[in-house]
């Protein structure tokens, strides 16, 4: 008791009110609000609303686009961070920097860069248009942007866990009679899931809120190409809030159980690690 | 680093390689795989931007710059930026503050909640303030009453922006102030300094690449935020538009030269934050080893 009534240093209420007052004003109760505004709906006119077909299209696309997103940056991104930490080539610091570039540039210069490239007469669309594979204004686009977008997540989450890699743990593998693949894919691995599963998440959290970078590439055509925050800001133009918000629900709801799912997976594998 | 670079030389030299260390030909490889995808994904996109700007020439470029609609998207950029990063510094200063200096409970959770605009969608950043202050919002009677605008004007587009940069600073500093713990200032207190004095002449110091980092970070995305202030601005050319509006506008209404001569501008300055961002982390991670060093001595 006597620890808390006497506190060396000064600020505590100041800091601690401050920080909630504005915690609450920006973020908490304009938050709430949306769920204020879903209970004027009745459970009906909600479900109506977030079951439309144009909705459960719109879900399967920012669901399956950004999963498929998340899951080829865990690929590329583990080789990029393996390459950055293992081994030493020309620019190295150059391509470690780059790395961060899309969380510095901005979501619109992404989203019109990446159409005009992708587009038939672009870079890259002109390559791929002979192949008869169409990526602006297709499903293929929208999985390309998210994959922009998320490609940071993993690397550096992967990149501080293999640059503390203890030598002795490869080393006891390969002693042990395991080759170089083995012990990749046995010892490694396993080590890096946590940081992947995080990474993971916070690329496919990002992708599915995204909406500069996908708006221009998609085409927004209604249940083909259409994500949900487009589908929310469609509602809005139209007046109708309502509809908006019960989609924002969804996908706040959505979000959420993803953060929660990972940080419980996390939570389990440290108490079991802490067993072992 | 340097372990890597004396061991490849070893393998060159040495016809059998370490147990732990792949084959030559894997590792070409590997680079090579890695390179090829961050050239297509990060290097192309980069280059085309300014490739596009430049297509009818350095003057078509500047032409675009002299339109008033053009400068005065980029002043209200400036105002929007001016005022969320300030106001987010300031915050994020007295979260870190409060968090790593005391021990009260429910931290975590506070915590979390910092963190809580990252997980929530920009349209959705947006989408909060319309219901707020909207036509059909709960302030809207006394909002009109009194002929002030919130949404589809500056103040809708300052808060959009504030929302969505709003854990940067804090969760910059509170890893880094966790690590330098409390004794300093508290040395600081028990020779008589005042709270401010303690605060401006110890903290400060300590935590100034920190901040600056998380300064830099919070004002490259207010300046690049597009979803959230798409929603509450309502567009309107010459009052509403910040530079990624007006950017839309532009390639919407076919003026792609002029869409991406804007963008160039934005992906200089998402280059600028790069390149300040990498000197920082240097500068940061000396600060982090002092603040490790004196902890063990």
């Amino acid at each position: 008791m006597a620890s808390k009534s006497f506190r060396v240093l000064p600020g505590f209420r100041l800091t601690l009110g401050y920080t909630l007052l504005y915690l609450s004003l920006i973020v908490l109760i304009p938050l709430a609000g949306v769920f204020v505004k879903t209970s004027t709906l009745s459970w009906e006119q909600f479900w109506h609303i977030i079951t439309a077909p144009r909705a459960l299209a719109s879900y399967r696309l920012s669901f399956g686009a950004s999963f498929l997103a998340a899951f080829v940056n865990v690929f590329f991104g583990i080789m990029v961070a393996w390459v950055l930490v293992r081994y030493e080539f020309f620019g190295k610091k150059v391509v470690d920097a780059l790395v961060d570039m899309p969380f510095a540039l901005p979501t619109a210069v992404a989203g019109i860069t990446l159409t005009a490239l992708y587009a038939p007469h672009g870079w890259i669309g002109q390559l791929l248009a002979p192949l008869g594979v169409k990526v602006a204004f297709t499903q293929l686009g929208v999985f390309i942007a998210l994959t922009f977008i998320g490609l940071p997540f993993i690397v550096r989450t992967v990149q501080p866990v293999l640059e503390d890699f203890d030598p002795e743990i490869e080393e006891a593998a390969a002693s042990l009679g395991a080759n170089r693949w083995q012990t990749f894919w046995r010892v490694i691995l396993p080590m890096l899931s946590p940081a992947l599963l995080t990474g993971f998440s916070l690329a496919f959290a990002r992708a599915l809120g995204e909406y500069g970078s996908v708006v221009f590439i998609a085409g927004n055509m209604p249940m083909k190409t259409e994500i949900t925050p487009l589908l929310i800001i469609t509602k809005l133009e139209q007046f109708d809030y309502a509809g908006a918000t019960a989609l924002a629900v969804v996908m706040l709801v959505g979000s959420f159980a993803i953060l929660l799912a990972v940080n419980l997976l996390q939570w389990r594998s440290s108490r079991h690690q802490a067993q072992v | 680093m340097g372990d890597t670079t004396t061991f490849l030389r070893a393998t060159r030299r040495e016809p059998h390689r370490r147990a732990t260390a792949e084959s030559p030909w894997v590792r070409r490889l590997l680079i090579t795989g890695a390179l090829l995808f961050l050239g297509i994904f990060l290097v192309m996109p980069l280059v085309s931007v300014f490739a596009e700007a430049l297509s009818k020439g350095l003057g078509y470029c500047f032409h675009t710059f002299r339109d008033p609609l053009t400068l005065s998207a980029i002043k209200l950029t400036f105002i929007a930026a001016g005022i969320s990063v300030p106001l987010n510094c300031v915050f994020g200063v007295a979260a870190a503050w409060a968090i790593t200096k005391f021990d009260f409970r429910g931290k975590n959770i506070l915590i979390t909640l910092i963190d809580l605009p990252f997980s929530v969608s920009p349209v959705i950043a947006g989408l909060i303030y319309v219901l707020l202050f909207g036509a059909p919002g709960p302030f809207w009677t006394w909002l009109s009453d009194h002929n002030v605008k919130i949404i589809f004007a500056v103040p809708g587009i300052v808060l959009a922006t504030t929302f969505v940069t709003f854990p940067f600073v804090a969760r910059e500093l509170i890893p880094l102030m966790q690590a330098q713990g409390r004794t300093e200032e508290e040395a600081a207190r028990v020779l008589g300094a005042s709270g401010w004095q303690t605060f401006w002449r110890v903290t400060l110091p300590n935590i100034k690449w920190g901040l600056l980092y998380g300064v830099i970070l919070c004002n490259a995305r207010a300046m690049g935020e597009f979803g959230a202030v798409s929603v509450v601005s309502g567009h309107i050319r010459g009052l509403t538009n910040t530079i990624p509006l007006h950017i839309e506008i532009l390639y919407n209404d076919y003026n792609t030269t002029g869409a991406f001569a804007v963008a160039s501008l934005l992906a200089f300055l998402g280059l600028v934050t790069l390149v300040l961002k990498t000197w920082i982390e240097r500068k940061k991670s000396a600060a982090l080893r002092a603040a490790e060093m004196d902890l063990i001595a």
